[in-house]
């Protein structure tokens, strides 16, 4: 039965922003009672750490090796914002009073923007986890979501992340190994150059949306510099000229704004969907390495078995081992179909709705534009 | 040199005499004409230029219609017929001469219609006093004009690093003073600049505004020649058009400076003499750098006392402007480059949607990505469009204006200088008076009469400087008045163009999407 889960994620107070020290609270109001929660509603304070410590945990189990890990949250990064707020310190002398304290509210409002994006995309995790049949049980998820005091979960130390990188190097030269084993299952074969393939261009596609939106937003800035400027340019005397400028003005005083959201929007439905089916291709990829890895294995059992019975020596070693592996194999195999079939649901759906809320606010701002245009040219022209 | 292109001093009003040949207002005599005319001409629609029919009707009969008559029976092979009455303007048949030498054809036009124009424009704004600056600006505000000119087919003839552009100027217009209603010509970008040149040794000293070329370049003249057909050349050469175009229609605008014999021929002479003052390493181009350092001491140098705080106000109020321009100029250029930055980043996201598109195996999202390829394909142009409209309509206003604004500043420097040639030629006439006082005391009879001869002359020239202080005070705040209305007509008439454009844009790109959405939930 799948339960639902009516989820309050809630920012807590957070004045300054120190990189990963920040906490929010997570309010879980499950509507139907779970066994195992020991209340209704609750809510805890959890840092950007313990979101990975819980990751880690998944991945690290053994029990989900079949299942798409949902990929974890990315870290909260407020640098650039931090930098322009810095830069515009720097620049104080430099503008007007007006424009100072115009680009200050600019540079809140995007880091307020950015702000809640993160945590929704906390949020997004944990639900993705609430909502698989397993991995909802976990006891480690529970923990997470109901121990109210601090998890101690430190971030890793240096051996530790040394570690963590001596295992990746290890994993993605074992990938290659592992990956150049044909598969005899269809479906898996294909998955997997389908799934190499989409990861690349996935990759490529989100950086390149970044990278456009990106210069959306300099050019709506650059926008909110002409508006200030043809305002001063109005305010210099009374005649017709400069009414005019100050009508212009008011003008791309509005129009920015628009294209402003016009990238922020664009931003939210079609640069974070494509970052997030990057990391969700990722988590793919890896079941099915972890898959391939599995079949290895089960196939130098085979190897091992074979051996041993043609020298008749631990033959019931072989066999527990092999029998062993062939189980771990074949239940990977059953849930990693069902995972995969699952993703690629998800995946259309996500597409669809991302793609048609993209379509509208991109219809909305553009009619909002066009209307501020005609009506301005209008006043315009009704005045010359 | 045919008979009727004879310099001769302009007739005085009274005299009827049957030449035509009158001077040119490129002549450098010129000026001395003007003071013939001091006295006799009434107060003219002034130097309002040349278009407007019912100038006729405001000139003194006595000065014009002379003239007219007188050049009607001597212009035999002369297009220009103005013998039905003192109308110079009226419909003209205009038939090229070809087998007169243009230079003398041109004379001849400039013979006849020179009077009008070296009288008004030159001695009028003495003639003007008594007339009010609010009679100056209601007749402003009757001009329209008759000359439209257009650049256009920018050519490369010759190669190698002696090729050079060659662009079509083409007018089309209705006055009279001109041979034909439609012509054209190949100009090249010197030329533009000898044209500038000339104009501003003759014109500035009366205070006027000369509309500035476009700037030379080096580099992008060097890429050009070279041969290289990249977008940055074919850009810079469009550039460089637009700014001539709008360059030529500005000079054509102002109705002292179409009335100037050497822009007539700029617009109709076939074969220009290369003007050679221009090159950037000339000698000719050293000497420009050293007489504008020295003007710039002699600047720092004078202090005048402003007897009219108009002029005063005023130059602070350019000043002002002209910062805020080159404020405003520098942010549009950096949206200019933001934008031309998203029309690249959006090429390449196109693409990789593409790709996408390519990889997704479910067919109905593999639709829909492709079609959002498409879309932002489309985007890409209208962002290209978009740029090329700010930069074209928008930031090259702004940075023609920042020169224009130079360019009056300039002109209040001619009248400051006027002022120090005044005050210079005071007191050197103190100084003669002294001499002569010291040679009575002396009593030196023989030394005596030259001192009286040196202070009447300085005299007259003390009265002269004077008048001319005064004559280009006029001229300089008629001609500010006659570019603040261009200005605000200008900056009108192009933003909102500017805006349009930004309509049209939004309007397709509402198309875009609108065919996208369907699209998008046909996803299954």
């Amino acid at each position: 039965m799948m339960e639902k889960y009516n989820r309050r994620v809630k920012a807590a107070d957070v004045t300054t922003p120190q990189s990963s020290q920040y906490g929010f609270l997570t309010g879980l109001s499950p509507q139907s009672t779970l066994p195992n929660f020991k209340q209704n509603e609750f809510s805890v304070v959890r840092q950007h750490e313990e979101f990975i410590w819980l990751h880690d945990s998944f991945v690290e189990n053994e029990e989900y090796a079949g299942y798409i890990i949902p990929p974890a949250p990315p870290r909260p990064d407020f640098d650039a914002s931090r930098e322009k707020l810095q830069k515009l310190g720097e620049g104080e002398g430099s503008m007007t009073k007006e424009e100072f304290t115009k680009m200050k509210q600019e540079l809140e409002a995007e880091y307020l923007a950015i702000f809640k994006k993160t945590v929704a995309m906390h949020e997004v995790f944990l639900c993705r986890v609430a909502a698989h049949p397993v991995l909802r049980k976990d006891l480690n998820f529970h923990v997470f979501l109901e121990y109210n005091q601090d998890l101690s979960v430190r971030g890793k130390n240096k051996k530790e992340k040394l570690e963590d990188f001596f295992k990746n190097v290890v994993k993605s030269a074992d990938g290659v190994l592992v990956a150049g084993v044909k598969d005899v299952d269809d479906f898996f074969e294909h998955e997997k150059t389908f799934l190499l393939e989409y990861h690349n261009r996935v990759k490529d596609a989100s950086a390149k949306s970044d990278r456009m939106i990106r210069s959306h937003k300099n050019a709506a800035d650059d926008i909110n510099r002409i508006a200030s400027s043809l305002y001063t340019l109005g305010t210099q005397d009374s005649t017709d000229l400069c009414k005019f400028f100050l009508k212009v003005s008011e003008l791309f005083e509005k129009t920015r704004k628009i294209e402003a959201r016009v990238a922020a929007d664009e931003d939210l439905k079609l640069a974070d969907l494509l970052k997030y089916y990057l990391r969700e291709s990722q988590a793919a990829k890896d079941l099915l390495y972890r898959r391939s890895r599995a079949l290895v294995d089960y196939e130098n059992a085979n190897k091992a078995l074979d051996k041993a019975r043609a020298k008749n020596r631990d033959v019931l070693q072989a066999e527990t081992s092999q029998q062993l592996c062939c189980h771990k194999f074949e239940k990977i195999s059953e849930s990693a179909k069902q995972e995969l079939i699952d993703f690629k649901t998800r995946r259309v759906a996500a597409f669809r709705k991302n793609l048609v809320e993209l379509a509208e606010l991109e219809l909305k701002h553009a009619k909002g534009n066009l209307q501020l245009l005609q009506s301005c040219l209008g006043v315009l022209k009704g005045n010359t | 040199m045919a008979a009727s292109s004879d310099r001769n001093p302009p007739p005085f009003p009274a005299a009827e005499d049957p030449e035509p040949g009158l001077v040119d207002p490129a002549d450098g005599d010129s000026d001395e004409g003007e003071d013939i005319f001091v006295s006799k001409t009434n107060p003219v629609s002034v130097s309002r230029g040349v278009s407007q029919p019912d100038r006729g009707a405001e000139d003194p009969p006595d000065l014009f219609s002379e003239e007219e008559e007188a050049s009607s029976t001597t212009a035999k092979s002369n297009g220009v017929h103005s013998d039905d009455d003192s109308d110079l303007f009226a419909e003209a048949h205009m038939e090229l001469n070809t087998d007169k030498p243009g230079s003398s054809a041109k004379k001849e036009l400039s013979a006849s219609s020179g009077p009008r124009s070296t009288s008004t424009s030159t001695q009028s704004p003495a003639a003007m006093q008594p007339t009010s600056l609010e009679q100056l600006e209601e007749e402003e505000a009757k001009d329209s004009f008759d000359v439209d000119v257009a650049i256009t087919n920018p050519e490369k003839v010759g190669d190698g690093m002696n090729a050079y552009v060659a662009y079509k100027v083409s007018t089309r217009t209705s006055l009279t003073m001109f041979r034909s209603k439609t012509f054209s010509v190949r100009r090249r970008f010197s030329d533009f600049l000898g044209l500038y040149e000339k104009l501003s040794v003759k014109q500035s000293l009366h205070g006027c505004i000369i509309p500035l070329p476009p700037e030379k370049s080096v580099v992008g003249m060097t890429k050009v020649k070279v041969g290289m057909d990249d977008p940055s050349s074919v850009e810079f050469v469009e550039r460089r058009r637009a700014a001539l175009e709008r360059y030529l229609q500005r000079v054509v605008c102002h109705p002292s400076l179409l009335q100037d014999a050497d822009v007539r021929e700029f617009l109709e002479r076939d074969d220009l003499p290369r003007a050679l003052n221009t090159q950037a390493l000339s000698g000719a181009g050293f000497l420009k750098m050293i007489n504008k350092a020295s003007d710039a001491v002699n600047k720092m140098t004078i202090k005048m006392n402003e007897s009219d705080t108009w002029f005063e106000d005023k130059f602070q109020e350019v000043e002002a402007e002209e910062q805020q321009l080159r404020k405003l100029h520098a942010v549009v250029d950096s949206l200019v480059n933001h934008r031309k930055d998203l029309c690249g980043n959006t090429a390449v996201f196109a693409k990789s949607m593409a790709m996408l598109g390519n990889s997704e195996d479910n067919t109905a999202l593999s639709r829909a990505l492709s079609q959002l390829a498409e879309v932002e394909d489309k985007m890409e142009q209208l962002h290209q469009e978009q740029a090329a409209s700010d930069f074209f309509i928008f930031a090259e206003l702004l940075s023609d204006y920042i020169r224009l604004l130079g360019a009056v500043r300039g002109c209040f420097d001619q009248r400051m200088r006027a002022w120090q040639r005044w005050q210079e030629a005071q007191s050197t006439l103190q100084k003669k008076r002294e001499a002569e006082a010291k040679l009575l005391w002396a009593n030196k009879p023989e030394k005596l009469q030259q001192a009286k001869e040196d202070i009447t002359e300085w005299e007259s020239r003390v009265t002269q400087y004077e008048r001319d202080f005064d004559r280009i005070g006029m001229t300089v705040r008629k001609e500010v008045l006659r570019f603040e209305k261009e200005k605000a007509k200008d900056f009108k008439s192009q933003i909102m163009k500017y805006l349009e454009a930004m309509l049209q844009s939004q309007q397709r790109l509402i198309k875009f999407w609108e065919a996208f959405l369907p699209e998008a939930k046909a996803i299954a």
